[in-house]
């Protein structure tokens, strides 16, 4: 399961003048049990404010964020997160970031490595096991942060721009693994982007941000069946609508 | 690279560094035995040497050297027990930060050796005296650079651990905080060692204890023997640079070995 509800979320940040910045407005979601959705937005608009919410990092301003029925508090194992900024812990190996999250389960060593080790293969990086986080390049960093994520089997798996600072190909790359990772482990998983191109590959449902504050603009469909062509023109429709609805709804008032 | 750097060296990397002692040796015998021609001004390589065997011969070099070893042995493991939890305290928390810093702050700057009469005074003639001006010395690298590399944990693996289920601050700071910080901890304690081998020399040669290579540096001075007093120095600088070299070589390769290839 993985059935995600947010209700009615706002949140501000106090600003040195004392006045308050607001940063996401009345936001409200539904996202079903294996969905993947992407939030799209410009830069600055409140993605990552919305991602820490519901991953239990921050707490909201007002609102609630209830997974499979259960009101999220705080961290929880049953949601998994990928940062925007790389993220491994640089003085573990990929094996041990991977077996981290098991390891403070206390989960003992020889089981724990064999989670790991699952994971480890399932993003492909088998032979990068003993190598240190310095040692791996941007989008393998990205990977092992996918499988640490994964290895404590959460129902929910956020992730903030994973693949923004990556190049083109690598970044195409990542995306394709990545719909067969969730293919494979049928996570309900919430994607941010500020990539029409990545949101119109990746997901079931685009929810278009306006820019800030933060408010739900659109929630867009995508119907194209998978696996997507970038190059189809079914696909370059799909993009230009969305970037339509962007520029005639969503933009800069 | 220098001959004690971090690398692994070929003779061919190392021999311009010999070949700068082989000509200081040379050149110090040579002005010893024609230019100053007093052993008292300047005792020779030569003198030296047989100095060094006649103290070794008689077992003092040996005493001293434990009796050091013990006085800096008692000075850091105290800095080290008192500097880290300190260190970690005022780094992680801001108010233990706040409460104690002024004081901190305060005291730091006294030179270690300012405190070698309370010391006499406090724990008498006793290994502990040398130890605890040792422990004023190498306290504070310890214990600032612990703060610092605690202050510098990047938010980011606190809350990676935070989803991963390491939500208990002794946790986060056991798995997440102590190991990010370890290189700004190693290299505090680096420092403290190398200011707590200056302060054994002086604390011992004030007159804390009755031996120890700081000690007998000043009782063959008093004796005029500087052949003797030469061996000592020797001996002071040789074990601060073996010393140094368990950090360069081993400390460094074992416990930080993630760092190499990180842009620092
Ligand atoms: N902890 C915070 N305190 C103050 N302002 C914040 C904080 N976090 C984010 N902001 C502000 O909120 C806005 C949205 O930030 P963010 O959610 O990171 O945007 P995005 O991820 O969409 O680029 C930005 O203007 C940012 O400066
Ligand atoms: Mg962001």
């Amino acid at each position: 399961m993985g059935k995600l509800e947010i209700l009615n979320l706002n949140q501000s940040f106090p600003r040195d003048d004392g006045t308050r910045l607001a940063v996401l407005e009345n936001i409200s979601l539904e996202v079903q049990d294996e969905e993947f959705v992407c939030i799209l937005g410009s830069s600055g608009c409140g993605k990552t404010t919305l991602l820490r919410l519901i991953a239990g990092l921050d707490t909201a301003g007002s609102g609630r964020v209830i997974l499979d029925g259960e009101e999220i508090r705080g961290t929880s194992p049953k949601v998994g997160m990928v940062f925007q900024e790389y993220s491994l812990f640089p003085w573990r190996s990929v094996i041990d970031n991977i077996a981290f999250g098991l390891e403070m389960r206390g989960i003992a060593k020889d089981e724990r490595y064999r989670i790991a080790e699952r994971y480890l293969n399932l993003v492909n990086l088998s032979q990068f096991r003993t190598s240190y986080p310095s040692e791996l390049s941007g989008g393998m960093r990205q990977r092992v942060a996918v499988a640490r994520a994964l290895a404590l089997d959460p129902v929910l798996l956020l992730m903030d721009e994973p693949f923004g600072a990556l190049d083109a190909q690598t970044r195409n790359m990542l995306q394709k693994e990545l719909l067969d990772i969730w293919e494979a482990t049928k996570k309900t998983i919430v994607f941010i982007t500020h990539s029409v191109d990545e949101a119109v590959y990746l997901s079931d449902r685009i929810i278009v941000l306006t820019p800030r504050p933060g408010r739900i603009c659109r929630i867009f469909p995508v119907d194209l069946p998978r696996p997507r062509d970038r190059t189809s023109p079914e696909f370059a429709k799909v993009r230009r609508g969305v970037l339509d609805l962007i520029n005639q709804n969503c933009a800069i008032q | 690279m220098s001959i004690i750097g971090i690398r692994v060296h070929t003779i061919r990397e190392q021999w311009p560094g010999a070949l700068a002692i082989v000509v200081a040796l040379i050149f110090w015998e040579c002005y010893a035995a024609f230019i100053t021609r007093n052993s008292f001004l300047l005792p020779g390589p030569a003198d030296v040497l047989l100095a060094f065997i006649s103290l070794a011969e008689k077992g003092i070099l040996l005493t001293d050297f434990e009796v050091s070893m013990t006085h800096f042995a008692i000075g850091l493991i105290l800095a080290l027990i008192i500097g880290i939890p300190i260190g970690i305290a005022m780094g992680w928390n801001r108010r233990a930060d706040e409460f104690l810093n002024p004081l901190i702050e305060i005291l730091r700057p006294i030179p270690p050796l300012a405190w070698i009469p309370f010391a006499i005074i406090w724990f008498g003639f006793t290994p502990v005296s040398a130890g605890f001006v040792i422990f004023m010395g190498a306290v504070f690298p310890i214990l600032i650079n612990t703060y610092a590399g605690f202050q510098g944990v990047s938010r980011i693996f606190v809350e990676a651990g935070r989803m991963l289920g390491c939500t208990r601050t002794l946790d986060q700071i056991r798995y997440i905080a102590f190991p990010a910080a370890l290189p700004s901890v190693v290299s505090g304690i680096r420092i403290a060692t190398g200011v707590g081998w200056m302060c054994l020399v002086a604390a011992e040669l004030f007159g804390v204890s009755n031996n120890g290579l700081g000690k007998d540096l000043w009782f063959y001075y008093d004796l005029h023997q500087m052949d003797s007093v030469v061996v000592y120095m020797l001996i002071l600088g040789l074990i601060g640079l073996a010393i140094d070299m368990v950090f360069r070589y081993y400390i460094d390769r074992h416990f930080l070995k993630w760092r190499t290839g990180e842009v620092a």
